[in-house]
Order: C-alpha cells, then structure tokens, then sequence
C-alpha cells in the first residue's frame, strides 16, 4: 500500500481524470451547440393532426414532453402562421389526437415577414406574366423566378438611389461645414454645391417612384393558400423568401435546401428582428473588429513587454508595474467598456468631434460608439494577455544567446531585432491566440461602445475611404444575447442562438487554427525556444 | 602578484592591474594583476568560483550586463583603458571574440550565424560574406563538415560542430584576442582534441585567452598558465614551469591533485 502511494499513482490517475472532465464538459457544450445549431436548417416534415374534437393542425412536432401531473405526455408543436393563429407554437396532449398524416402537398413558405406559413397552395394570380406549367406548384415555381429577375431590377435602381444619397449627404456635410466657417464669404460654393445637391434630391425622388410603382406592380402578382383550418389567404410572391414540400422532397433535394440555408445564413441580412434570414453583417462586424483589435494590441503589448523584460531595471517600480498588468487581466470586461466609453468615447471621440466636426455638433461623428472605440477598448482588455505571454516568451530565451550575440559586437537592439525577436515570436503568438478567443467572444463592454442591434451598413464599403471606423457593427455575441433574450418571439429565435454560438465557435476556431499554424512553422525554424 | 615572465614581449596586448570586482557584496577579484602576450594561448586554471571567468569577462566588458558588478582598476587592452566611460563597447567586443561553455549558435542557419557578428557591423555585400564565411569556416576546421548544409539550420549540428561554429562565428570578425570560457567542458573527448588542434592552429593569427578546469588541457594547449584561488591570482608563468616547478605551496597542491 505504502508503494502504491510513493508511486505517485493515484496522483498520475486525479491528472488524467481531471484533464477527462475537462474534456467531456468541452464536448458536452460544443456536442449540444452543434445538434441544435446543425438540425435547424434540415427541412423537417409537416405533420397534419386530426384531434379529438374534430379540429386540424399542422406543423412541425419541436418537442416532447411528460405532463408533470397527469403523466401523460404532450407535445410542441410549430403551427406557423403568427399573422393567423397569433403565436408560433402549440402544445398538444397526446391523447387528444386522433390520427396523424403526412400531406405530400403541404407547403413551407418562409416569408419576409410574419415566420413561415404552413398550408396548402391553391392558385397562382399572376397578372402579366404568362404561366406555362400543369400544376400551380410548378406555375408558382416559374412566377417566382420571373418575380426575382423583376426585383433585380428594382434593386439596381436601390442602388442608385443609395449612391445618390451617400452623394447627397456628403454635399449636406460639406454644406453644413461651409456654412459654419462664414455664410457670405463661401457664398459661390454654397451656392453651387446647393444645387448640386437639389439635383440629387430630385433625381432620388424620381427614382423612388419609380422603384415604388414597379414594386407595386410586383405586389400585385399573389398565390392563393389555405391554412389547415381551411382560411385562405393571398400571399404576393415578393414576400416569399423560400418555398418547400418538405413531405414529398428527396434526400438530395433536402441537402440542396439545406445547403440553401447555410449559404443564406453566412451571406444574407437578417431578416425579422434578427430571428431569421443570414448573419453577414454579424460575421463581418466580429471579424473586421478581432483583427483591428489585433492590430492595436499587438504591436502595443509587445513593446510594452520588451521595455518590462529588456530595459526596465528590475526593481520595485517594475515588480508593481508587472502585478498591475497581470491584474489588469482580471478586471470585469464591463468596466472597460465604461472606460471606453468615458475616455474614447466621450473624452477622444469628444475631442475630435469639437476639433474637425464642429459643425456637425450636436450629432456626434465619433463621439459616439463605433467599431474604431471598440476595438480599441478591447485591445486595452487584451493587451495583458499579450504583454504576460511576450514577457514570458522573452525570459525563456537562454542568456548563452543573448550573451553570443553581443560578445559579437551587436547592440542591444541588435540583439533584440535580429534574435530575441524571432525567437520569441512563438509565444507572441499563443498569447495572441489567447487574446483573439477572448475580444471574440466579449459582449459586455461592446454594448455601450459601438455593437447595435442592426446595423445599417458594414464598417467596410466601396465608398472612400472604406474603412468606415466611426459606423457601428453587429457582433455574434451581442447578437445572441439579443436574439436569445431581447426578441419578441423567443421560442422561434432559439435554433437561431444555437446556429449563432456554432459560427462564433467557427470563427474563433478558425482564427486560432490559422495561428497555430503560423506558430508551429515559426516553431520548426526557432526549436530552441520552448514556451 | 605576477611574476615577470620571460616570454611576455614588452608590448603586451592585454594588461591587468590591481583589478578589484564587486558583485554587490562579493569580493570577486582581489587585485589581479597580469600581462598577456600577442599570438601565444594563457590559461587560466583554479577551483570553480576562483574568479577566472569573471577576469576572462572582464576583457570584453560581458560584466557590463551584470547589474550588481563593480569594477576597480585598470585592464588596458594594446594600452588603451578599455574601462573608460568614453570607450566603445560594440568596437571592443568586435576586437575581442569570446566563445562560451555552452554552444550557443542561434537558430539561424550556419551561413547567417557566421556573418552574424558582419551584419550587424553594416557589411551585407554578398561576395565579402561569402569570402568571410568560407574563411572562418575553414580557419575553425569544420569547412568540409557544413560545407554543403550551409542553409540548414544551426541547430542540427552535434555539440563538438556546434562549438566550432561559435568559434568561426568569432573568427569571423577577425578579432585580435579570442576569448574561451572552458569551451569543452561539454563535449566529448574527440570534439574535445579537436578544438585542442584548432588553438594550436589559430594561435598563429590571435591571441587566445582560455578558462579551463581541465588541467591536462591547459598543459597540453597553453603558453602561459595563471593559477587563481579565491578571487586572487596565485601564480602565472610559463605553463611548463608551472606544471613542473610552481613556486607557490597552494599551485603545487592544486596541480598534484590535492584540492580543488
């Protein structure tokens, strides 16, 4: 027995469980994720209950429950329809239905407003369009092709007029400037520019008409469905974003509409406050702010950790300093986001507005949440992680190296540029993998410095100067703190948390994988470094 | 205190006098005074902590890198006081190579490591470096071994090939005085004759300067032998005499084996 604990063997059994609990609570979290996340977007069969007492329902079975007194079990099911029934889902008790059927003709509409809507189609009414096929499905098929090639059009003239806005309000700013610095004396460019601008004005005006009447027109071409309680309703086809049979689909035209799904979830806007359509906007905002962030922190920590390392005498001074950064790490992520909001925000943004947008005040440029203030707020929270792995990197480079370095004549600078660098740039790079997973996955500080619900436009576009580092962005964890608790129909939003935490997992994922890689090339070159 | 030898030339291109070394509280160096002659190989043997690597250090100024060390008293290197404030650190590193116990190649390939000490001088012609490194390479007898990996990385090498790189990486800037600090004490007894050969070889260009524990070795490669023990030179001279003859009790004990 006493050689059984010299051993140290149960000591070596407690590290290998430990590190299994570890494991199993990780792929426990990332398991649930992924089968709610990935089962989401499978087209799920409609299933038509004839009940009890003689009414219908139809929809897709979501879960299934034990009725805590009775014992007997119910189920939830997804009925659709919101605008009709006036909620998304209804529980049913198991013994009160009386048969269930797969209708091969039932039909998943998702439209652009109001969910999706499960029911059967009855007829197309498609005003000049002329529709050659036998069956409405089909003819329905073949109307909403031609209505897409309409709405092209439709948006091409969008995208004039918003060009011709962007122009229009560049000219009001620049009106407004003019104006501020002395009415008389700018009087020709006021002038000239006035007019330009009345000349964007109209042209848009026109251009709204126009854009309204065809979509007016569009509007006219409907499909007629009936619910399975038997209301009818018409339905335009501009408003329909995807049409299914998913009963009578095959497993190649269900992987089809799924990968349908997939695409639209990582390239289109959200539709329906934020609880369906894509998540571009998120991703791109999450994305474009790691890096910036990236591109603060890095640079800053690093420096910071070499004058610590390098250069500080080691002394009281250098000890507090160290602890100060190490506990930096450790302060609530809300706080920096207050501080942003005080010193970027309100103290630098404030600044600069009254510097160079005076005539813009009261509306603030940059005096107000933006991805600029945010990223810089979360480099602040990062550049700890960044400074301890820097500094540890540094310090685990063998004195012989250094030493042989300057016995060679080299300056310190030298030393540092041409070998500590290099050698170090392993461990620069772990804590910057560190930092990444940590400003991606943050919500609290980016609420009240620059994350908004719904974002107008991307922090990036073809307008000068492209980088729009005043706008606002959606962010992945805002976004599933909203869609999960702040939407109004939260039973419908919940796959959508789930797909949402999956891409945020991905990306994060995918940004240390693209790290790790770099580090492990780095590593083969510098094998001497161990961190 | 030194003796006069007879081998040191007038002109010797190291001089020590009276030098004293703190670090912080530590009386290191206890008034050395010593000459080193051009072209000839001095050895410095004692006990561990008789202070030999930290005189050896003091040529090159490496103690500049310790906080605590206080230097007294002169080291005057071909007569010009190496210790003054005013006196250039990077040129005098540059005149006077030191080669370390532990190899230590950077991990670079062996082409970069040996034109290390060019580069950063300013020197990024290809042909001079080439020309340099081919040199060095062969001055330190490892030409043929590296000659068709000179791209792959340093850190491949064996022990013995890896400290001989050092070495030519020293050479490399043709300093005048190569210091080594016991650079066997790692390898294994074959490395070891032939880094013996090569100071025999490189003693005809530079000065060297070498810290041993070995006492064969210093018999074996040296010109001049200096006993320290405890911070204080004991005894210098010509390496036969004082492996033959020493004048001093505690040499005599050392060297026959009785301490140390």
């Amino acid at each position: 027995m006493k050689i059984f604990w010299k051993t140290g063997e149960p000591f070596v059994l407690a590290t290998g469980a430990s590190l299994a609990i570890i494991l199993v609570m990780s792929l426990a979290l990332v398991g649930v994720v992924m089968v709610n996340g990935l089962g989401y977007f499978w087209p799920q069969a409609l299933v038509r209950l004839e009940l009890k007492d003689g009414s219908f329902a139809l929809g897709q079975i979501t879960q299934h429950e034990k009725i805590p007194i009775s014992g007997a079990q119910r189920i939830q099911i997804k009925v659709a329809n919101r605008d009709i029934f006036g909620q998304d889902f209804r529980w049913i008790d198991e013994k009160d239905i009386a048969s269930r059927s797969l209708p091969a003709d039932a039909v998943l509409l998702e439209r652009r407003e109001h969910g999706d809507y499960f029911g059967y189609l009855k007829g197309v009414t498609a005003e000049g369009l002329t529709l050659t096929m036998s069956t409405p499905y089909e003819n329905l098929l073949q109307a909403m092709k031609m209505v897409s090639i309409k709405l092209d059009d439709t948006r091409k003239i969008k995208k004039q007029m918003s060009k011709l806005n962007h122009d229009a309000e560049d000219h009001r700013l620049k009106l407004q400037k003019l104006e501020y610095r002395g009415k008389e004396k700018n009087a020709v460019a006021i002038n000239e520019l006035t007019a330009a601008r009345e000349k964007e004005m109209s042209e848009f005006t026109r251009l709204n008409e126009q854009a309204t009447a065809t979509q007016n027109e569009i509007a006219r071409i409907t499909a007629q469905f009936s619910d399975v309680t038997g209301t009818s309703k018409d339905i335009a086809l501009m408003e329909i974003v995807a049409l299914q049979r998913p009963n009578s689909m095959s497993f190649l035209a269900k992987c089809g509409a799924y990968l349908e799904r997939v695409r639209e979830l990582l390239l289109d806007d959200p539709r329906e406050s934020n609880t369906e359509g894509g998540l571009f906007p998120a991703i791109f905002g999450t994305v474009m702010m790691v890096l910036l962030m990236s591109v603060f922190s890095l640079p800053l920590g690093v420096v910071a950790a070499i004058y610590l390392r390098e250069y500080a005498r080691d002394g009281l001074m250098t000890r507090m300093l160290r602890i100060a950064v190490n506990n930096l790490a450790g302060v609530p992520s809300i706080v920096y986001g207050v501080f942003g909001l005080g010193f970027f925000i309100y103290g630098i943004g404030g600044s600069i507005d009254s510097l160079f947008f005076p005539e813009r005040l009261p509306t603030p440029t940059f005096g107000t949440g933006g991805i600029l203030w945010s990223s810089l707020t979360l480099a602040l929270l990062t550049v700890p992680v960044v400074i301890v792995a820097t500094e540890e990197s540094l310090a685990s480079i063998p004195k012989g190296i250094r030493e042989g370095s300057l016995a060679l004549g080299a300056t310190k600078f030298q030393t540092l540029m041409k070998i500590l660098l290099p050698m170090a740039t392993p461990g620069i790079m772990t804590g910057l993998i560190l930092s990444m997973a940590r400003a991606a996955g943050e919500v609290a500080p980016l609420m009240i410095i620059g994350v908004v619900k719904l974002a107008p436009t991307l922090p990036f576009d073809t307008n000068f100067p492209f980088f729009h580092m005043d706008r606002k962005f959606m962010h992945l964890g805002f976004h599933i703190y909203d869609v999960g608790f702040q939407s109004p129909n939260v039973e419908a939003a919940k796959p959508m948390v789930y797909v949402t935490t999956l891409l945020l997992l991905a990306i994060v994922i995918i940004a240390s994988s693209t790290a790790i890689y770099l580090r492990n090339r780095m590593r083969s070159k510098y094998t001497t470094s161990t961190f | 205190m030194a003796q006069t030898q007879e081998q040191i030339s007038a002109n010797p291109i190291l001089s020590v006098s009276d030098l004293n070394l703190h670090y912080g509280e530590a009386h290191a160096l206890k008034g050395v005074s010593l000459e080193m002659a051009r072209h000839q190989v001095t050895a410095f043997i004692g006990p561990s902590g008789c202070g030999k690597s930290t005189l050896l250090r003091c040529f090159n100024r490496m103690n500049d890198l310790v906080e605590s060390a206080r230097i007294e008293g002169s080291i005057r290197f071909n007569g010009d006081e190496i210790n003054d404030p005013g006196a250039d650190v990077i040129s005098l590193r540059r005149r006077i190579g030191m080669v370390f116990q532990q190899s230590n190649p950077f991990p670079k390939s062996i082409y970069e490591n040996i034109v290390y000490g060019l580069r950063i001088a300013g020197i990024n012609d290809k042909s001079t470096l080439d020309e340099a490194m081919e040199r060095s390479l062969k001055s330190a007898a490892i030409w043929n071994e590296v000659k068709d990996r000179l791209h792959d990385s340093a850190l491949g090498l064996s022990g013995g090939q890896a400290q001989r790189i050092c070495i030519a990486r020293a050479i490399a800037v043709n300093p005048e005085i190569i210091l080594m600090d016991e650079p066997c004490s790692a390898l294994d007894p074959l490395s070891t004759l032939k880094i013996e050969e090569l100071i025999e070889e490189l003693k005809n260009k530079y000065t060297i300067v070498i810290v041993t524990h070995n006492m064969q070795q210093a018999a074996r490669v040296s010109d001049v032998t200096a006993f320290f023990y405890l911070g204080e030179l004991i005894e210098a001279g010509v390496t036969r005499k004082i492996f033959t003859n020493p004048e001093k009790k505690q040499t005599e004990d050392y060297i026959t084996g009785r301490f140390g």
